[in-house]
């Protein structure tokens, strides 16, 4: 009951503001924040039962599920509401809640529709707590839908730039991947022998276990579905684009929660419900994570837009995840506990990318708001006028090239020692991932923070000015496709350059009040992880194993 | 079937259809005696005594399946949905074109003739002999012609004219088809004719089959006899297109239903085939078509054709499958609503003939935009929404049906709709979106909405959406 609570209180609060129409702007926006700060605590307390009670219950996913509760939907096929949590889903709900109250904070100054960005994100939030809680095919599916829808509404409603075509693009190849990702659901419920859509019931009974060829076309539907959500090489090129136009809270939440719910996929559905196909795929699984990893670490290299890197560099990390699980699948070349140390570095890597690239795209978004473009050849010296910006841009920085002491480190460690018994070459050539990554966002952080003040005026960039300068309904053919890309076309004398101290800090203002109150807590978050990972751990391990063991029947 | 005995010719067993039957005569009657200021008295008449039928059918579902009259006439959980769907759609439309018709020197005319075509729908459902089809064939589609031309005006008497020619050839052929199964088998009935058609001669089953198919494919609007829908959606007025293009489908797409998994079934003929070759076309061709339009009447009659596309690989899977009947049950009321939601949206801005004019229409409207989205998205298939549930609960029949490839045609196929709903959504959300920018509502360009139809939209959109979380529901109900 409390977990249906958490899951629909968002989306009741997002109908009353949408009800409500008396309401102000300014306590709509002060709502969410109550609301997601509500559905946070709801969720903490849920730990601590969780925590308490798992010492009893070693696993999950097939049982050891907490908070279960299971109402009948459609007999026909055995679908039915069913949710709970256990060491898989308990720390996405949980990170999605976090980053969830920071987007309400980050937009309390929301200037564009206040009221109605706020019901979409609190619909948002209901959508991607129920896909991670969901514990049928069908409901997962529900869930995973409902979130492109809203996520479509918050790039074509609020983002910049080519925010249309962005969307539409983001969209349509995030409702291919949920089609395919249908497509395999029902052949999942075809070869069951009870033909069911619970997931306790599939993963506990594997379908399909003596028919290899229909298996392996399930699997690649599923995979091709949570493929493209990740999204992995060569399905993520929707991803850049959506970033970059999306409005800032917007890429956090599109980053930090919605790609989880390909790689939670992956952990919920692919790996305990068709281990045989699992295991007989599993190296081509590594080698696409593997080719993901390099493939998002040159791109984002070569990026001359800093949210497009940032962009690029999750398909990156998503590739890590992939080679773990990858590794689990691996039987025959690793022993047991390997196989549970790759899945649990998967798992903790997926809360740290949440924590860690949240914060990185909302500190973009304080460049976008101050300046109007992402370009890194706009922008230089910004440790000067804004210290804590460039602390906490650092910081980030660091955690997500992997620094030990942050929660990425303790991710990609496990990942490469649980990886490197089942799959040697791939992990030795996923770790110079690592080094490009690291690269990159040395050269990054070199370019925003030192040298010559280097601060933009909104007013004059193209972005902005196809943005205020928009009449509503009417689309201006002048909006460039990529804001910022071609630095050569553009005038000079646009910049503020200047070396004195006391201009720049006028121009540049450092992070402060809702930003700071926004972004920090992540930071915080993923230190406390790096430093003590055991209250995390010690509720993704057990699950971990029992994963692992799932998947290596 | 417990044979003779449960047969019987009691007219209570008729109960939903003589309260449609008694709603078009007594609203005929009434009409004639009533001004033409006060004609709403005739419209509750036809309210109430659709209402009465899909109750009195909604309770005639607890009794056991049965032929009535001489076993022309089958009372089972097809008919019962499409005599409680019929009836509660016919009710809607009513309502709906009320926005049009309140005040027309013909309006109980139209009721009435909506009301007859229903009972056509219906009976088409219900046929169990070949001869009661030809009959309910005539019934279901001789009013429409009516309608179709109801406006008198150039474009809608050439969409008449169209739909009563193309009708006429093929009711011609479906006689011709009826003829050479009756030839074949000595009888009209299709238990008979199950036992008989696997002796008779091929040739004359085959000519058969086709032409009783083509007149449901017909009634349908299924490809290749399709060509009237575009043309009489667009030619008629949005009310009457939203009825035209609704209830005659949910009739015939049972009846073809009960033919391939009753009398068709044991033939040598791969007619699951046929049905699916005819789903397959209708989906792709509508889709592909729906891809150019700028207006949306045109728009929403290729979405329909790809969705009889859908209903028809239930029909291609008939009896090869246990999830059949749950499937097309769910999807025909699936259908009525979403479908009726969407024309209502046309029909809320029956000025707006394009999709730009549309949106501009609706700029200070989020909350039209809003139930639109669900309405559209609802016949993408998104979740929660009733279609979604019919579409899972359809490609799930296929795939257990075996017919792999339909099944993963129609997913592809559902992708490729997604773009020419969005191509409505995407405007009316961005002039919605610019209407709440700028707050006062200056725009003297702006299209008048008319009310009816805009509580229609919204009242659909809640239904698709309550229909898909309650589908369990709803199915515990019609078993």
């Amino acid at each position: 009951m409390l977990l249906s609570v958490v899951i629909f209180l968002p989306v009741v609060a997002a109908g009353m503001l949408l009800a409500f129409p008396a309401l102000s702007n300014r306590a709509a926006s002060w709502l969410w924040v109550i609301v997601a700060a509500i559905d946070l605590a709801l969720i903490v307390g849920m730990w601590a039962g969780f925590a308490s009670n798992s010492a009893a219950a070693p696993s999950g996913i097939v049982d050891g599920i907490a908070y279960e509760v299971k109402i009948r939907w459609i007999p026909t096929v055995d679908a039915s509401y069913h949710v709970g949590v256990d060491g898989l889903s308990l720390p996405l709900i949980a990170v999605t809640a976090v980053l969830f109250l920071a987007a309400a904070i980050w937009s309390l100054r929301e200037q564009k529709r206040p009221r109605s960005y706020a019901a979409l994100f609190l619909f948002l939030q209901t959508a991607s707590i129920g896909t991670f809680a969901a514990l049928d095919l069908i409901l997962f599916f529900v869930f995973f839908d409902l979130s492109i829808v809203g996520m479509y509404f918050v790039i074509a409603g609020w983002g910049h730039g080519n925010r249309r075509r962005s969307a539409l693009k983001f969209f349509i190849y995030t409702f291919v991947g949920s089609l395919a990702l249908l497509v395999g659901f029902i052949g999942l419920f075809l070869g069951s022998e009870n033909r069911t859509f619970d997931m306790v019931a599939l993963a506990a009974n594997p379908p399909l276990i003596d028919s290899p060829l229909a298996a392996g076309l399930v699997l690649l539907a599923i995979c091709i579905g949570l493929a493209v959500k990740t999204p992995l090489f060569p399905f993520h090129t929707w991803l850049p684009d959506a970033h970059t136009d999306a409005p800032a809270a917007g890429s956090a939440i599109l980053a930090g929660v919605l790609l989880k719910l390909g790689t939670y996929g992956f952990v919920r559905i692919a790996m305990p419900m068709l281990p045989d196909a699992w295991q007989r795929w599993a190296m081509i699984i590594v080698i696409a994570g593997v080719v993901s990893v390099l493939w998002g670490a040159f791109t984002a290299l070569a990026q001359t837009d800093v949210k497009r890197m940032i962009a690029y560099t999750s398909v990156n990390h998503m590739g890590y995840i992939l080679l773990g699980l990858g590794a689990a699948g691996l039987v025959a070349q690793a022993d047991e506990q390997a196989r549970a140390i790759a899945v649990t570095g998967a798992m903790v890597q997926m809360v740290s990318h949440a924590l860690l690239t949240g914060s990185l795209f909302l500190l973009t978004g304080v460049l976008f708001s101050r300046g109007g473009t992402y370009a890194f050849d706009r922008w230089g010296g910004l440790a000067r006028p804004a210290p804590i910006f460039a602390a906490a841009l650092g910081v980030a920085a660091f955690g997500s090239l992997g620094l030990p002491g942050l929660s990425a480190f303790i991710a990609e460690f496990q990942i490469f020692t649980g990886s490197l018994q089942a799959a040697p070459v791939a992990t030795v050539i996923a770790v110079t991932g690592i080094v490009i990554t690291a690269g990159l966002f040395l050269v990054a952080l070199q370019r925003l923070l030192s040298g010559k003040t280097q601060v933009p005026n909104p007013a004059e960039e193209p972005a902005n000015r196809a943005t205020n300068g928009r009449h509503a309904g009417v689309v201006s053919p002048a909006e460039p496709t990529e804001t910022g890309q071609q630095p050569a076309r553009r005038d000079r004398n646009v910049t503020t350059a200047v070396d004195d101290d006391t201009v720049s800090q006028a121009t540049f203002k450092d992070l402060h009040g809702r930003e700071l109150v926004a972004t920090v807590p992540l930071l915080v978050l993923s230190i406390m992880i790096g430093l003590f990972p055991r209250p995390l751990l010690d509720v993704i391990e057990p699950a971990a194993a029992a994963l692992s063991s799932l998947a290596g029947r | 079937m417990t044979g003779m005995e449960a047969m019987s010719a009691n007219p209570l067993d008729l109960l939903p259809e003589i309260l449609l039957l008694f709603g078009a005569v007594a609203g005929l009657l009434l009409g004639l005696w009533t001004p033409r200021g006060r004609q709403a008295r005739v419209r509750t008449v036809i309210v109430v005594a659709a209402l009465g039928s899909a109750l009195a059918a909604a309770i005639d579902l607890a009794q056991p399946d049965k032929a009535v009259f001489d076993d022309s006439w089958m009372i089972d959980t097809t008919t019962g949905v499409v005599r409680i769907t019929v009836a509660l759609a016919t009710a809607t439309a009513v309502l709906l074109a009320s926005s049009w018709l309140s005040g027309h020197p013909r309006e109980t005319e139209a009721y009435v003739l909506m009301m007859l075509a229903a009972l056509g729908a219906i009976a088409l459902a219900a046929s169990n002999d070949l001869l009661m089809l030809a009959a309910s064939y005539l019934l279901a589609s001789i009013p429409l012609y009516a309608l179709a031309g109801f406006a008198k005006d150039s474009r809608g008497v050439e969409a008449t004219l169209k739909y009563y020619l193309m009708g006429a050839l093929v009711g011609v052929l479906m006689l011709v088809g009826i003829a050479a199964l009756m030839l074949a088998a000595g009888t009209g009935n299709y238990r008979e004719l199950a036992a008989a058609l696997p002796q008779a001669p091929t040739p004359l089953v085959a000519l058969g089959i086709i032409g009783v198919l083509a007149g449901m494919a017909f009634k349908a609007g299924a490809v290749p006899v399709h060509f009237w829908v575009p043309d009489v959606t667009a030619g008629t007025t949005p009310v009457m297109a939203a009825f035209i293009t609704t209830i005659p489908k949910l009739g015939a797409v049972a009846a073809a239903f009960r033919l391939v998994a009753e009398p068709f079934a044991q033939v040598s003929l791969d007619v699951p085939l046929l049905v699916a070759v005819i789903a397959a076309a209708s989906m792709t061709l509508g889709n592909l078509a729906a891809f150019q339009q700028t207006e949306v009447l045109r728009l929403l009659a290729y979405s329909t054709v790809s969705q009889v596309g859908y209903m028809f690989m239930v029909v291609a899977v008939a009896g090869h499958s246990v999830y059949t009947v749950p499937a097309l049950s769910i999807y025909l009321a699936a259908y009525a609503v979403t479908n009726l939601g969407a024309f209502a949206a046309a029909s809320a801005l029956p000025k707006a003939g394009q999709i730009e004019q549309w949106a501009n229409g609706v700029r200070w409207r989020p909350w039209l935009v809003l139930s639109l989205t669900v309405v559209l998205l609802g016949l993408v298939g998104t979740p929660p929404t009733a279609v979604f549930v019919g579409k899972l609960a359809i490609f799930t029949a296929t795939a257990d049906g075996n017919l792999i490839w339909l099944f993963v045609l129609a997913a592809v196929n559902t992708i490729a709709s997604l773009f020419y709903y969005l191509r409505w959504i995407a405007p009316a959300a961005r002039a919605a979106f610019a209407g709440s920018d700028r707050q006062a509502g200056t725009d003297s360009t702006s299209v008048p909405v008319l009310a009816a139809p805009a509580v229609t939209v919204h009242a659909t959109a809640i239904a698709s959406v309550l229909l898909g979380i309650g589908a369990g529901l709803w199915l515990a109900v019609i078993a």
